[in-house]
């Protein structure tokens, strides 16, 4: 149950965090998210969907007596003794206005609405601090090569949670770019099969209207001898 | 406890079985379950058929209707703000088409209005948390479309009209399977990257309950593609939204009708007035009311308030006594019980078994069905898993994909899943995943037509919101559907109405007042508030604190 439970809780072992500089003791088993709700906060900004696809839980820590700055989604990742975090709910980077109609899968089209992917410096900050441990720099810089395609696959478990954007030093919205780059690979690169264009075409010429008519008229029982004799042509069956 | 690679050395010994009898498996087909199977299994084991978690809708249009506890519980509470308190003259944002909910179904529905010809300055959209903290950008597995020669939207017809017992609205079904095809295509002319074969068509998955394969998919991140296309256009198009103000409460005109909302700003704690001609609800489902006590796979805002204000308005609802069960929810390690494990495990090959490693049911019944199956064996034999907190589970057998599909597979199409595991040390290419039912999506809600119109003049409704679509239980595929097929219905429709030269009138909140007096009438035991805006998981001792705080300042 994701209810949290004070008393079994308490009889499990405990770490010490550092919430924003506080110390808080709290469940060892628990998710950075839960601990901090464990501790008191209820959450506004940073919690979205808890389930490691919305990236409202950007987190950055460090851990006692290591240099290092690591990243992570806070639903997605359990506390550890002496973590020092903080979290980074929301991040100023501005997104292009394009109407994707007008452009072509090209480097000049990424250029026009980010100028600054050609600022990169192949420092891979971007790469390190990726909660999803996406190739981010990589991305970037297909890019720059035009190979629109490549970017757009290496870029695509993206979540957005702009933490390349904020490490960058070449100040590149890096989430951004993956999207324009994944939408300009799918709008000209991959076609679109004429299946579907065809059945479009029925439908539109209403070539199943009489079999919609013939099944709203049936009755309940003659639709479940319907739906039992229904043929199944893609799986196997016993 | 010793762990090897992610799990305890006691649950290790069931892994063994797993894989000593996979190759004996591979080929293994057991049999799907008849209608009266179906029937007996869900009578004995799904939580909807289980009268311990349900009662009777004390008040209003659906009073008497038979709903769970957490549903009744949010209907039968009192408005969060006074009627009286809010100062109705003066209207602090003034358009025609108001969407409250900017998930799938709300970013839908904006780019259609706006499409058909209402312009983005009257257009508002309004959302609880951010632009896409929505079930949406949770969806893993795929979206039906019936667009291959083999399949047509017939066929397609029927899987959803038996997956819903048959009592679903025939014309919103129609509707959903006929308009499948044409979402897909809208969705490749925005440039959503729908995986393909290397011959350039789609690759499509079953489903369960699917008698073709026509699960459309990005990877298993498909509703987070999808969502951030439509997201992305929203802005490009600059449709005005507003995030972190929730609609509380809906505003009727005097004329009769919808005519607006009260939002809330959670953050400054405002509140602002929102006058409209056409108000659409898009808030979404209920995972985060935790019906039954299940933990769940939705977002931190699925609260079901939509469904709150609508009724407080009069609207008609309908099959909220069905609430969907996914099986699948992962039930280890304990830092993710009840997140999703995608269907499209299942879809590709994966079987459920039990702690002897062998199948326990077809892996690919309807949902509710194979929720049952797998509550059924958890509570009534011994043939289940136990896990270091005493929850019970049945592998889902993973690895069986990558010997079914080739090495590689899950990694290229389950990324999500290998990820979210590979975190807690768990290599699903290698191991199988523990899972139990999970609550998953709300089958039930706002009544409406074909075009969104509910039983309330002003007031659309789609998506998770709605119901009828699903009848009693909805199938894989049919969310991201749902909220495409509806979302742009609805945005058409306002823009119809926008078209028709009419006025609200001077703004009123009598509704909310006779719901006041409806409530008082019944005498609760509990004083409670809705909507709920944002579940409550402060533990007892910060809770016990803060009552004692406001019992002291009292």
């Amino acid at each position: 149950m994701s209810k949290t439970k004070t008393k079994e809780e308490n009889a499990t072992p405990t770490v010490k965090i550092y919430i924003m500089g506080s110390m808080h003791e709290v469940p060892a088993s628990l998710t950075i998210m839960k601990a901090m709700e464990y501790a008191g906060f209820k959450f506004k900004r940073g919690a979205g969907c808890r389930a490691g696809f919305c990236g409202a839980c950007a987190t950055l820590y460090r851990k006692a007596g290591d240099y290092r700055i690591y990243a992570a989604l806070a639903c997605q990742t359990q506390v550890e003794d002496g973590m020092v975090l903080t979290q980074l709910p929301f991040v100023p980077a501005p997104k292009g206005i394009y109407d994707v109609d007008s452009l072509q899968p090209t480097a000049s089209s990424i250029l026009k609405f980010y100028p600054e992917v050609a600022r990169c410096l192949s420092c891979n900050a971007c790469s390190k601090v990726c909660p999803q441990e996406i190739q981010v720099m990589d991305y970037v810089q297909y890019c720059l090569q035009g190979q629109i395609d490549k970017a757009a696959e290496l870029s695509f478990d993206c979540v957005q949670c702009g933490l390349c954007a904020i490490r960058c030093p070449a100040e590149i919205p890096q989430y951004h770019v993956g999207m324009l780059a994944r939408r300009l690979h799918g709008k000209y690169n991959m076609s679109t099969p004429e299946t579907l264009i065809e059945r479009v075409e029925e439908i539109e010429n209403g070539v199943f209207e009489e079999g919609f008519k013939e099944l709203k008229s049936l009755s309940k029982d003659d639709l479940k001898k319907r739906y039992i004799e229904r043929d199944f042509v893609d799986q196997k069956k016993a | 406890m010793k762990m090897i690679r992610g799990y305890p050395e006691d649950m290790r010994k069931s892994i063994d079985n797993v894989n000593k009898t996979r190759s004996k498996r591979i080929d293994q087909i057991i049999e799907d379950l008849s209608l009266e199977e179906r029937k007996e299994v869900l009578d004995n084991f799904h939580p909807d058929y289980n009268p311990k978690y349900k009662r009777n809708i004390s008040w209003g249009v659906n009073k008497g209707d038979n709903v769970p506890n957490e549903v009744a519980d949010v209907i039968e509470a009192y408005p969060m703000v006074n009627p009286d308190d809010i100062d109705l003259s003066k209207i602090d944002y003034d358009v025609n088409v108001l969407i409250i909910g900017a998930g799938g179904a709300g970013t839908s529905a904006a780019l259609w209005a706006n499409y058909s010809g209402v312009p983005k300055e009257e257009i508002l959209l309004v959302t609880k948390l951010r632009l896409g903290d929505c079930n949406t950008v949770m969806a893993q597995g795929g979206i039906q479309a019936a667009d291959r020669p083999v399949d047509n939207p017939l066929i397609h017809y029927m899987d959803v009209i038996g997956g819903g017992h048959f009592e679903n609205n025939p014309n919103l079904v129609k509707a959903l399977v006929s308009d499948a095809p044409k979402i897909i295509k809208w969705h490749k002319d925005l440039g959503v990257m729908y995986d393909c074969t290397e011959d350039g068509s789609f690759i499509e998955n079953p489903g369960g309950g699917t008698s073709r394969n026509r699960m459309h998919c990005s990877k298993d991140y498909t509703g987070l593609e999808m969502f951030r296309t439509l997201k992305d256009e929203i802005i490009n198009r600059e449709i005005p939204y507003l995030e972190f103000s929730p609609a509380i409460e809906l505003i009727t005109g005097e004329t009769g009708g919808i005519a607006g909302a009260i939002l809330y700003n959670i953050e400054t704690k405002q509140y602002f007035v929102v006058r409209a001609k056409t108000i659409i609800l898009t808030t979404g489902g209920f995972g985060r009311l935790h019906v039954a006590g299940f933990p769940t796979t939705n977002h931190y805002g699925a609260t079901m308030d939509g469904v709150v204000m609508a009724y407080r308005a009069g609207a008609k609802l309908r099959d909220l006594d069905a609430t969907q069960f996914h099986p699948t929810g992962a039930a280890f390690p304990e830092q993710i019980v009840g997140l999703l494990i995608t269907e499209k495990t299942r879809s590709l090959g994966a079987q459920v078994l039990g702690r002897n490693g062998e199948q326990i049911c077809y892996p690919l019944e309807p949902r509710d069905v194979e929720a049952s199956s797998l509550i059924k064996c958890c509570t009534t034999t011994d043939n289940y898993i136990e896990t270091p907190t005493q929850m019970r589970g049945i592998w889902l057998d993973s690895p069986l994909i990558e010997e079914i599909k080739g090495k590689g597979t899950i990694l290229k199409n389950l990324s999500a899943m290998y990820r979210m595991m590979n975190r807690f040390d768990i290599d699903i290419t290698e191991d199988p995943i523990l899972v139990y039912p999970t609550l998953h999506y709300q089958n039930g809600g706002v009544e409406l037509d074909e075009n969104c119109y509910t039983s309330l003049k002003g007031l659309l409704a789609a998506g998770e919101i709605s119901g009828g679509v699903h009848g009693k239980n909805r199938l894989m595929g049919n969310s991201l559907l749902e909220i495409n097929v509806f979302g742009r219905r609805a945005g058409i429709t306002a823009a119809n109405e926008y078209k028709k030269k009419s006025t609200v009138g001077k703004l009123t909140l009598a509704h909310v007042h006779k719901s006041i007096k409806a409530l008082d009438a019944l005498n609760l035991k509990d004083k409670r508030y809705s909507p709920t805006i944002l579940p409550e998981y402060r533990s007892d001792i910060v809770r016990d604190r803060l009552v004692q705080l406001y019992e002291q300042s009292l």
